[in-house]
């Protein structure tokens, strides 16, 4: 079966564009970030939700966006909007369907069940469109690892902080309120193996708040972040480049193995110190990541 | 597809085309287009006017147009809207690509 999605991919950012604006649609390639996300949720007045359909559902057809991921984020079902998003942009050939407020399971297979019909509907490959799960309430941040595992079409879970903060009761301060949410997502999205994305950085004045965020969530382990403003990519991407010394290291610690190989032994060393595997898989991560990066980089 | 109320779409930002619909009885598809690249893209954005609307099943309307320059999916997708609205229409038939 053909996919139109690739599960494991570099997912740095997620470029946020409000769907009822063909200017910023045409534009919205250059930016160079990882995957761009049309929005026809909270970014379209509720007035102007049939004409945005019919213009994403246009771009996606006639634009061509290169190699980058298409998402598209659509209504809630429950609003009877989300199944009208759907029927318009999987004919058009979205590769992922970002979900908004996902608060169970459940929401997830309802999803899955009205893209498996429009996908059969129009004779596209039954499991051809990739899904995601953006999580925004503290029912879905406790059900995460239940939503994570709840459909082989996910491709990543992302934090949506502004609806949750609210729904705690409190507000989005320096990252202390999202730290139980941040970390149950993450690992909700490992123990499935698909990607970790990050809330948006709203204050898009503030270079020294949005790059100390950036921080927090690579330490943690996410992939990446959404990005409501073009200019927060070229930051985003340059502070999760992996360091000079961090790269030296995992390249010699992938020597060391190949040697150990090569000599048939089942034990490698680096300067006297034995080389454990998490070490190794840490190594080839970096490197990956490296390699990833600088393909994207050419490509632009 | 049968038109009902006049109804418009798309707004006067760079990249969009405002596109309003009158119903008529008959008399065809009679076009006012105005836009800032008139002298170049002028015939082809009445062309995909008219293609859409032939494809919508429409035959008798005062098609008002102002163009900011639109690309030919932005001015099918307005069209389109545009339209589906003055039939008061909500089911969208959405063709395979």
């Amino acid at each position: 079966m053909e996919r139109r999605y690739v599960k494991d991919r570099l997912r740095r950012s997620m470029m946020f564009v409000p769907g009822n604006n063909p200017g910023m649609i045409v534009d919205a390639r250059i930016y160079g970030a990882d995957s761009i996300m049309f929005d026809l949720e909270d970014s379209v007045a509720y007035t102007e939700k049939d004409t945005a359909r019919f213009l994403v559902h246009n771009a996606l057809k006639t634009l061509d966006f290169g190699k980058k991921e298409i998402v598209v984020r659509i209504n809630d079902l429950s609003s009877g909007l989300g199944i009208r998003d759907l029927e318009a942009i999987i004919p058009a050939g979205v590769h992922v369907v970002r979900l908004p407020k996902t608060d169970s399971a459940q929401d997830v297979v309802d999803c899955e069940r009205e893209i498996a019909r429009i996908e059969a509907a129009h004779g596209i490959p039954v499991g051809a469109t990739g899904m995601m799960a953006a999580i925004e309430t503290a029912n879905g941040v406790l059900d995460a690892r239940a939503i994570a595992h709840a459909s082989s079409r996910l491709i990543g879970l992302a934090l949506g902080a502004e609806d949750y903060v609210t729904d705690l009761k409190t507000t989005r301060s320096d990252g202390t309120e999202l730290l139980f949410a941040r970390s149950m997502i993450l690992n909700a999205a490992r123990s499935a193996g698909i990607a970790a994305l990050d809330t948006v950085y709203s204050d898009v004045n503030n270079e020294e708040g949005f790059l100390a965020e950036v921080e927090l969530i690579r330490k943690l382990g996410f992939d990446g972040k959404s990005v409501i403003n073009p200019r927060q990519i070229g930051m985003l991407h340059k502070a999760l480049r992996p360091s000079e010394r961090d790269l030296k290291k995992a390249y010699a610690v992938m020597e060391a193995i190949a040697e150990a190989n090569a000599r048939g032994s089942g034990v490698a060393s680096l300067n006297g110190k034995m080389i454990d595997k998490p070490v190794v898989i840490r190594a080839q991560r970096l490197i990956e990541l490296f390699e990833a990066d600088n393909t994207v980089e050419e490509e632009e | 597809m049968e038109l009902i109320k006049t109804a418009a779409a798309g707004t006067m930002e760079s990249g969009d085309i405002m596109v309003t619909i009158d119903p008529r009885e008959s008399g065809g598809i009679t076009l006012d287009l105005t836009s800032n690249v008139m002298q170049q893209f002028g015939r082809q954005i009445e062309a995909v006017i008219r293609e859409t609307l032939g494809e919508l099943g429409v035959e008798h309307a005062d098609v008002q147009a102002v163009d900011r320059g639109a690309l030919d999916c932005t001015v099918r997708a307005r069209v389109s809207a545009a339209a589906f609205r003055a039939a008061q229409r909500e089911n969208e038939q959405w063709g395979e690509t």
